[in-house]
């Protein structure tokens, strides 16, 4: 049991960090979520120069080899940072399923693009009547010559609008509901057939419900065999469920600083409003979330690497059941203590707090995280 | 960062079961996991044969009898011996008391006493609150006057556990009236045979005799019983302290309790089904489960940070501390109603080592069920000491967010 990280990370961490401070302010993030693209095509580039964009990849793909602990790093100040580009869904979820799932052709026509900032990709793996349940696709997959015809619709695409490709969950065969039969292709957003109804997220990123009417693709699109997508959709989840975690761990700890200021500087009849103990109890009880939240988005990122399926699901749908209640907690009482300063679009209060709503909604809500794991129970 | 236990602490958790396996007498086993009342006789023999085996002090130094063992093998030995149903230790002697000895006592007060504790010699128990002294515990009234080579203590302490049993108590005393009631407190060492100590019990809301009222009426305790200088003892009090609320984590026996949560939730019927298939009462289990999986985390991060700074505990044991005396209720709240109306009867008898149900109806009897009532009524008491969930709070406010 080690509890401490290596000089690299620690490395990672602070260049990440420093980038943040000098390059994308909560003024320059809030531009660029206003334009039509909704990042920052510069800071895309500046993390594939970090090595942020290939961090999960092979060394032989030019990637750095790193795990599920790094990335955690990295989602974390990207949640003090509110950064909004892809990450998670280029190179955490699909760069990840790529890397486990694909074939040598794929991965070294993918990864190397991805890592460099050429490529990004978005997971299409919900539709609108499975809610969060992964393996209720109705979109079909349908043999046609050597390929495949897939015809459907995915919701809520996150960081779909920018992708150049979508890997997407599709039925070979089975019904709906059913976890076999089901297959992960690879679809180029400039395919025929491919329609977006792209739209801004409340968090201020990008996302969009995707059409696919008899979109052909060959076999080569197949990622995995046929009919057993499913473990590398849940794969892939999970480990972007870690991530969001450390997110929103990363978000608590930001707002729990900006809260914390407000009581020692804002003066209501004479004195610091810290200095009622209605308020340093609440404190007291917001700063013990974030510790308990750090501790459970820690064990998601120590198991999203995992090939043992149970444990993983365990510990991503643990963490994000109790981060999505600690992050409820932490969101709305620094937007209530921040007064009416809490509720305006100025500060940067109300954005963490908006984002930390989107990210328990994101992937699979507290409910649907809380049954799964209560399911598992022994 | 990696949560996985190594090849090396998975042995020794080996060694640890193989030992517990192997020397913890069946008749306390038994006892212990039934639920049975509190045999001091037990704890004594228990220590005895740990002490034996050179593990009667984990958490101590080997400079002084302890195994030296890091906070990770201590955690792996708390586990293991919850999860067996071993008895704790005395945590007011070995985990309490004795920190303070070893960082502040002289020579001669840690050769006496410290093997005694070890061995079992000497049973302590603790002389902290007062009638009129719990949260603000600074303005205690005991007092203690010097008078050549003693001192003449008088007063009441309250709320002291298992004090019926104790040969020793250290005290919190008032040996000067003069600046901040906090400069004026010492920390002293007193034989419970003393002439004028009356012990005189107090009953709990489950019916149990667990604490007591201790009465010191010009009790005389010789002078090289006070712990390091006079008037200081606010400082040692508030060490002791923060080793107390460590402990108060509890983490092994959450682990046990949830463990025999979902026995008792698998052998409870509902509907003529097992109660833990009805998916609202497992939710509940899985809530309390997720916070024991975040505290279990949150304690090893705490001691790992105290231990690779080499620093002493802090106030993040309020954090620990809070949310462990929690936990500890929670699980002991899902037990009695997992029984429902079973949680009704009263059978006190039931708690005796000895106590057989009665033959008519002894297929309906379950042998966990007697004592979760009670326990959960006794638990309510863990948010309450060792600084009540309110005191804790104000620690980190002020302590650890500066407000």
């Amino acid at each position: 049991m080690d509890f401490t990280y290596s000089n690299e990370q620690l490395a990672l961490q602070e260049t990440l960090q420093r980038f943040i401070g000098r390059d994308y302010g909560f003024d320059r993030r809030r531009e660029h979520s206003r334009t039509a693209l909704g990042f920052s095509a510069d800071a895309w580039a500046r993390y594939a120069e970090l090595g942020l964009l290939a961090l999960p990849f092979p060394e032989e793909l030019g990637g750095l080899g790193g795990n599920a602990v790094d990335i955690m790093l990295v989602m974390e100040l990207m949640g003090r940072g509110l950064l909004l580009e892809p990450f998670l869904s280029t190179i955490v979820m699909c760069g990840g399923l790529l890397r486990d799932a694909g074939s040598e052709p794929l991965r070294g026509k993918m990864l190397q693009r991805m890592g460099a900032g050429e490529l990004k990709a978005a997971l299409a793996c919900y539709e609108a009547a499975g809610r969060y349940d992964l393996s209720h696709v109705a979109c079909a997959a349908v043999r046609s010559g050597a390929g495949w015809r897939l015809s459907g619709e995915k919701t809520v695409v996150l960081d779909a609008p920018s992708a150049d490709y979508f890997l997407v969950s599709a039925r070979s065969s089975g019904h709906a509901g059913e976890p076999h039969g089901i297959s992960v292709f690879l679809v180029a957003r400039e395919a025929a057939g491919v329609s977006l109804f792209a739209y801004p997220t409340q968090s201020g990123g990008r996302a969009a419900d995707v059409r696919l009417d008899g979109v052909a693709v060959d076999e080569a699109a197949l990622i995995g065999a046929a009919g057993d997508g499913l473990a590398l959709v849940e794969r892939a989840v999970d480990r972007g469920i870690a991530a969001l975690c450390a997110e929103a761990v990363g978000i608590m700890t930001a707002l729990n600083e900006a809260t914390l200021n407000h009581l020692k500087t804002r003066k209501q009849f004479g004195v610091p409003i810290g200095k009622f103990q209605a308020l340093q109890h609440r404190m007291a009880d917001m700063f013990i979330a974030a510790e308990q939240a750090r501790s459970m988005a820690v064990n998601a990122a120590v198991y999203a690497d995992s090939l043992d399926a149970a444990a993983r699901r365990r510990a991503a749908s643990g963490a994000k059941a109790y981060i999505g209640q600690a992050a409820r907690l932490v969101g709305q009482q620094a937007v209530q203590m921040h007064g009416a300063m809490g509720v305006v679009d100025e500060l940067i209060v109300s954005h963490y707090f908006k984002r930390l709503t989107m990210i328990d909604l994101s992937l699979g809500d507290v409910d649907f995280h809380l049954a799964r794991f209560s399911d598992m129970l022994s | 960062m990696d949560l996985k236990y190594t090849a090396a602490e998975d042995a020794f958790r080996a060694e640890v079961r193989a030992f517990l396996e192997t020397r913890l007498p069946a008749d306390i086993r038994t006892r212990m996991s039934l639920g049975k009342r509190f045999v001091k006789d037990d704890m004594i023999r228990w220590q005895k044969i740990l002490h034996a085996q050179g593990w009667g002090a984990v958490m101590w130094p080997q400079r002084f009898g302890g195994t030296g063992w890091n906070v990770i093998q201590q955690h792996i030995f708390e586990e293991e011996r919850a999860d067996i149903g071993a008895p704790p230790q005395n945590a007011f002697s070995l985990k309490m008391l004795a920190p303070v000895l070893m960082t502040f006592a002289n020579a001669a007060q840690q050769d006496y006493f410290l093997p005694r504790i070890l061995a079992a010699e000497d049973w302590w128990c603790q002389g902290y609150s007062e009638p009129g002294s719990g949260s603000d515990l600074a303005s205690l009234r005991t007092s203690a006057h010097a008078q050549g080579d003693h001192y003449l203590v008088n007063g009441q302490k309250t709320w002291n556990t298992l004090g019926q049993y104790a040969d020793w108590i250290f005290c919190l005393v008032r040996t000067s009236a003069e600046g901040r009631p906090q400069q004026g407190i010492s920390f002293l060492l007193i034989d419970m045979k003393s002439p004028g100590i009356t012990v005189k019990p107090i009953t709990m809301l489950d019916g149990e005799h667990e604490i007591n009222e201790i009465w010191f009426d010009n009790v005389k305790v010789p002078a090289h019983n006070l712990v390091g200088e006079e008037n200081k003892g606010w400082t040692y009090a508030k060490f002791l302290l923060t080793h107390e609320r460590t402990n108060n984590a509890g983490i092994g026996y959450c682990k046990r309790a949830l463990k025999k949560l979902k026995e008792i939730a698998g052998r409870q019927l509902a509907n003529g089904r097992p109660l833990i298939e009805d998916a609202r009462f497992r939710d509940r289990i899985a809530q309390v489960e997720l916070e024991l999986m975040a505290l279990e985390i949150t304690n090893l991060r705490v001691l790992s940070a105290t231990a690779s700074e080499s620093r002493a505990l802090g106030p993040e044991v309020s954090v620990l501390k809070i949310k462990g005396s929690e936990i500890q209720q929670t699980l002991a709240e899902l037990q009695m109603h997992a029984l429902g109306p079973d949680a009704l009867p009263y059978l006190r008898d039931a708690l005796d080592a000895d106590w057989i149900a009665d033959p008519l109806f002894a297929q309906h009897y379950r042998e966990y069920a007697p004592p979760l009532s009670g326990q959960y009524f006794n638990l309510r008491k863990t948010t309450i000491y060792a600084g009540s969930t309110e005191i804790q709070k104000n620690i980190i406010s002020q302590l650890i967010l500066g407000l």
